[in-house]
């Protein structure tokens, strides 16, 4: 992989919980890059009951560029979304480098696995003339993976697609697949740094350390609520009685205080904004009971669950 | 001599999970079916829900369009909740749908459409590749992918640009039932004109050139992929309080014939689509549907809407077409020809937009969640006509359903048995190699699939049924 240690320190530095900045001055750091530096491990990316929503924040990278991405850091092997081939050619790609390159590659998930019905709600492709569904192709590859990435709510929790009553009985990776190492990276979609930092960590460093729902506590741990600019409002009681008005949103539905990842410090893409900073309310996209757990979004917590002025970590 | 049947399945580079299947007969396509492959029922999770939450659920219908489906949201909440949205929401909500317009189209050339044309470097997901018919010659080739790469950076910023309002993309927070939450300061006026300016540099100075580029070398498929060449336009971007003038006209043309749009002719089949026959035929806003997966001769879970019971194609062809501003031909090379203007005359539109607001006055009117009401909202996705459509009772979503452009496009047939509009495009079209299908794949490709959104919303009622796999 050829990312410098300053492309690298960009695509972590903005997270307040940080990995232990330490960490970055040690030598071994360098070394592990000069070791890592020829190899572009293979990554496949399959999308099961999904919007397309995760892929799509990616590809909105800053640092490093989707381009360095796709050229310097990994091998993009497969996905839907921007592959060459179709069909047949594609799919019998998949297969063929799941087993050629098994225990090395990376397997990024995308949307929840339906299965209900043997998971006849979602089929990705065909073999000798019968659809494959999503299901049977996580479990085939899921085991052959050096470590399962869940990217979103969907794929880490169950997220939209799992949503009351769910329907189609959408499951999340990590209730699919066992004895691989998984990672949840949360949110809907997350942050591209977060996907990204999330696999560089590893291929750099090995499996970054993980919370109670393997989340990276690299990106996950404080709550919204307490690095946004409105905290001050919080605490001085002024609360906004509409849109538009200033003070806290909390009182207009804003699931901050549960909410958890470093949005107000990295920001959205490219740094240009984030939702609080539209004047809209964090819906609570980042945390492990998005959607059902957060709504009605624009009705507010009760009083009784707002965190003390002196906030306290999700 | 035989016919040999030719499996899609995935048609990769489009959203969501479609599946092709055609008959070839003596080198010609003869007959075809286009399959959505996945549902994930949306519509049942959204009942009993806030009506207010609906603005930011449909957003995940599709992670490309969030902005198409938050915008037909809002707008059918906006006519629920009988509020009307002040001008500076009403250009901001234009502003940011224009954006991903800008982002969709050209994430649809360079990204999802060119590799049918330009070979990539010979890395994945580059390769594997289809091969055969790659007509350009290498110098012309190595700059499409330089534009590739290039285009990869401006998709980037319209979603930037979008964010501004927005908040982040994808998908966006700001808007809300009666404007947006954002307000209109003079620095996001400012750096929005800035980043529309570069990326509208880039239509007109790279994008435009290279599809007339592709036409020039491909221009046999100015006769391929047609289809029925009827087209159907909602109209959207409105340009009034009251939405009765629009960016984008609404109308029909079929027959030589232009035609005014009546929301009351649009049905929905499903004799082909796994949803309970008892259900066919049915408006929108009467709908019932019920999901039956092994019901015998069905083959997607996109039901067949159909206009005045006719099948109608939707898209930026249709919609530069009834606006009177496109009408050289129904084709493959016309569907991205129109997608390039229109992407062209979105952001002139948007550059006198953004123009237009007025920094310090609202861009939000309060509203109250009714007890009970209805409410639609019709507007233009990049990628066709898009509606939904609400009923709220004791203040809880009772009924939301929506009719989305790719399942006008890429719906099967319908209870007559007449095709929908990807599956007759494919007919009569010349297949040279079948085992590297790219006349199949550059017909599909050329409508801009984004099957999650196709995928019709349910109306919930009763339980669902349970079924086997076949």
């Amino acid at each position: 992989m050829e990312l410098t240690r300053r492309e690298f320190m960009k695509l972590c530095s903005a997270s307040a919980v940080g990995m232990g900045l330490s960490q970055m001055a040690v030598p071994k750091l360098v070394h592990a890059m000069e070791e890592a530096a020829a190899k572009k491990p293979p990554v496949i990316w399959l999308q099961g009951a999904n919007c397309t929503g995760c892929i799509v924040s990616l590809l909105n990278t800053a640092h490093p560029t989707i381009a360095e991405v796709l050229t310097k850091i990994i091998s993009l092997e497969y996905q839907s979304n921007v592959m060459a081939a179709s069909g047949e050619l594609a799919f019998s790609y998949l297969d063929a480098v799941a087993e050629k390159t098994k225990g090395e590659f990376f397997l990024l998930m995308e949307g929840a696995i339906p299965t209900k019905d043997n998971g006849v709600y979602c089929t990705i492709g065909e073999e000798n003339g019968k659809e494959v569904t999503v299901l049977e192709m996580v479990k085939r590859i899921g085991p052959k993976a050096k470590a399962i990435v869940a990217v979103g709510d969907c794929a880490s929790f169950g997220g939209i697609s799992a949503a009351k009553p769910n329907p189609t009985d959408c499951k999340p990776v990590s209730q699919i697949v066992s004895g691989v190492p998984i990672i949840n990276i949360q949110g809907c979609p997350p942050h591209p740094d977060w996907i990204l930092g999330t696999l560089v960590h590893v291929l750099l460093f090995g499996i970054p350390e993980l919370d109670n729902l393997g989340r990276p506590k690299l990106f996950f741990g404080e709550s919204i609520h307490q690095n946004c600019p409105n905290y001050s409002y919080f605490s001085e009681g002024k609360f906004a009685k509409k849109f538009g008005d200033p003070g806290c949103l909390i009182n207009l539905g804003c699931k901050g205080p549960m909410a958890s990842s470093d949005c107000p410090l990295r920001k959205w893409n490219s740094g240009v904004n984030w939702c609080v900073g539209a004047g809209s309310i964090c819906i609570g996209c980042c945390s492990e009971d998005f959607p059902d757990g957060k709504a009605p979004f624009y009705t507010a917590l009760p009083k009784d669950q707002w965190p003390k002025a002196d906030s306290e970590i999700v | 001599m035989a016919t040999q049947r030719i499996t899609i399945d995935p048609v990769t580079r489009i959203e969501g999970h479609l599946k092709i299947t055609v008959e070839v007969n003596e080198g010609k396509v003869v007959d075809a079916y286009s399959s959505g492959t996945l549902w994930r029922g949306i519509e049942v999770i959204l009942k009993g829900r806030d009506p207010r939450d609906a603005g930011q659920i449909t957003q995940r219908i599709c992670g490309v369009c969030p902005m198409a489906h938050g915008t037909a949201s809002i707008l059918c909440l906006d006519d629920a909740f009988k509020v009307t949205v002040p001008d500076n929401g009403r250009i901001i909500r234009n502003l940011m749908l224009g954006a991903n317009y800008l982002q969709s189209h050209i994430l649809h050339f360079y990204h999802l459409a060119a590799l049918d044309y330009v070979t990539g470097p010979d890395i994945p997901p580059f390769v594997p590749r289809y091969t055969g018919d790659y007509r350009l010659p290498a110098k012309l080739n190595e700059t499409y992918v330089a534009h590739y790469l290039q285009a990869l950076e401006i998709r980037k910023k319209a979603h930037e640009m979008l964010a501004i309002w927005g908040g982040r993309m994808p998908p966006q927070t700001a808007m809300v039932v009666g404007g947006v939450t954002c307000k209109p300061t003079v620095d996001k006026i400012a750096s929005f004109l800035w980043r529309l300016r570069e990326i509208k540099a880039f239509v007109n100075d790279v994008y435009l050139p290279d599809v007339l580029g592709v036409a020039d070398v491909y221009a046999d498929y100015k006769n391929i992929g047609r289809g029925y060449g009827n087209l159907l336009a909602y109209g959207g971007f409105p340009l009034d309080a009251q939405g009765k003038e629009k960016l984008f006209k609404a109308g029909c043309f079929a027959n030589n014939t232009d035609m005014p749009f009546d929301i009351g002719k649009i049905t929905e089949d499903v004799k082909y689509a796994r949803y309970k026959d008892t259900t066919t035929g049915k408006k929108p806003s009467e709908g019932m549907t019920e999901p039956e997966a092994e019901k015998a001769g069905s083959y997607s879970w996109l039901k067949a809407p159909r206009y005045d019971g006719q099948p109608y194609e939707v898209g930026p062809l249709a919609r530069m077409w009834v606006n009177g501003d496109y009408r050289q031909g129904v084709s493959v090379i016309d569907r991205h020809a129109a997608r390039v203007i229109e992407a062209k005359k979105i952001a002139d539109a948007m550059e006198a937009w953004v123009m237009q607001l007025k920094p310090g006055e609202p861009a939000y009117a309060e509203s109250v969640l009714p007890d009970s009401s209805e409410g639609v909202g019709l507007t233009e996705g990049a990628r066709g006509a898009l509606g939904h459509w609400i009923k709220i009772s004791n203040k809880k979503i009772e009924n939301y359903q929506a009719v989305v452009p790719t399942t006008w496009n890429c719906g099967p047939r319908d209870d007559k048995g007449v095709r929908g509009p990807v599956e007759e495009a494919l007919v009569g079209t010349p297949v040279a190699d079948a085992d590297n299908p790219l006349e199949v794949v550059r017909i599909v490709r050329s409508f801009d699939p984004c099957i999650a959104c196709a995928v019709h919303l349910v109306k919930p009622s009763g339980e669902m049924k349970k079924f086997r796999v076949i």
